[in-house]
């Protein structure tokens, strides 16, 4: 095949939904083979992968994103139904959530606002703009919501998409490192930390490395999901006006 | 399965149309999770086939990430030009909210159980 027909079917090809959805899966499916040759490694994130691969691709092709994302809406879609579900795994914490309540529902207001607080104030003293700013603000909180979070605020939700994304394994990979040097070694505050500043990729991670870790983890994040949905649109709107 | 899945759709439709009709800045999803949450805390036995089929869809929740991740590339200038205060807040943050909020929990929590506890060697 020449140059010009492998364009020509390159072109055909990119303009079918059905395009955009295989890459999306086999690029994912490539990036979880590597995440666990890797021994599950955090840095191997299976999302990061993924993301790079299709995105050399679009630009070696010349692929514009919008015709990308009509196959790779049907995967986008799902990111929907799969928030809901989170009341699965919370409800399963129901018996520890009963135990600790208040101090639970405590512990994730103060995560939360710590988290779009300390994020927003250092963002701005370090110059960003007001887009940049509003997009990184629910940067703690799972994509799905955080994007939903910073449409309102008047952010930008692709860039929120990858600011969530890096916080997820920034959390993942630094974050036992740094609770081991500041001497943290109570397993249920450890993953509950995790689950707050940096949601499901956190979450995986806590699992991995303890039980009760991990189930700390998930009902945090479940709950900040909540505390932050709830909270910042509202003080954002509150503050900024 | 079909009814489990049509279930949570209809959760994010309802989710949707409150947060459409009350203008709340709340995402719909959101209310459609805090909708199921209450239905299983009312039901407590909750159905095999839902927990399945919640279970399926959070088995591979990173996947669902990969499309609007992919939108990094309609935001190179943005990050070009803000690339500090984004990698500072991305790092600095994340790990202060982290260390505050692990060590807020390890002193309001009830005591550790032997096991609730990482220790020395491990």
């Amino acid at each position: 095949m020449s140059e010009t027909d492998i364009t020509q079917l390159w072109v055909y090809l990119s303009a079918k939904p059905l395009t955009g959805l295989t890459i999306t899966l086999v690029a994912y499916a490539i990036g979880f083979w590597l995440y666990q040759k890797s021994d599950r490694n955090p840095i191997c994130n299976p999302v990061v992968i993924a993301i790079a691969l299709i995105a050399l691709l679009l630009k070696v092709t010349g692929t514009p994103y919008a015709t990308y994302f009509e196959g790779a809406q049907f995967v986008h879609f799902l990111l929907g139904p799969a928030t809901v579900a989170l009341a699965v795994p919370l409800f399963r914490q129901t018996e520890t959530l009963k135990r600790a309540l208040p101090v639970i529902a405590f512990g994730v207001l103060f995560g939360s606002l710590v988290a779009s607080a300390s994020t927003v104030i250092l963002a701005w003293a370090l110059g960003a703009s007001p887009e940049t700013l509003a997009s990184l603000a629910p940067k703690s909180v799972t994509t799905p919501v955080a994007m939903g979070i910073a449409e309102n605020i008047g952010g930008v939700p692709a860039l929120t998409a990858v600011c969530v994304i890096a916080t997820g394994i920034v959390g993942a990979t630094l974050g036992p490192m740094v609770m081991n040097m500041a001497r943290l070694k109570d397993w249920r505050a450890r993953g509950f930390a995790m689950g707050v500043a940096s949601h499901g990729i956190g979450t995986a991670r806590a699992f991995q490395v303890n039980e009760t870790a991990g189930a700390f983890s998930g009902l945090a994040m479940g709950l900040n999901t909540l505390a932050t949905a709830l909270t910042i649109p509202f003080l954002w709107h509150w503050i900024f006006g | 399965m079909i009814a489990a899945f049509a279930l949570i759709l209809v959760c994010q439709l309802f989710g949707e149309v409150v947060s459409e009709l009350f203008e709340l800045p709340v995402p719909g999803p959101v209310i459609g999770l805090v909708l199921l949450f209450v239905g299983l805390l009312i039901k407590r036995k909750p159905p095999k086939v839902l927990t399945d089929a919640a279970d399926n869809l959070l088995m591979h929740f990173s996947l669902l990430f990969v499309p609007a991740g992919v939108g990094v590339v309609t935001q190179i200038d943005r990050l070009k030009g803000d690339w500090l205060p984004i990698a500072a807040a991305l790092i600095v943050s994340t790990l202060l909210t982290m260390v505050l909020t692990a060590f807020l929990m390890s002193k309001l929590l009830p005591r550790a159980k032997p096991g609730e506890r990482l220790e020395d060697g491990q």
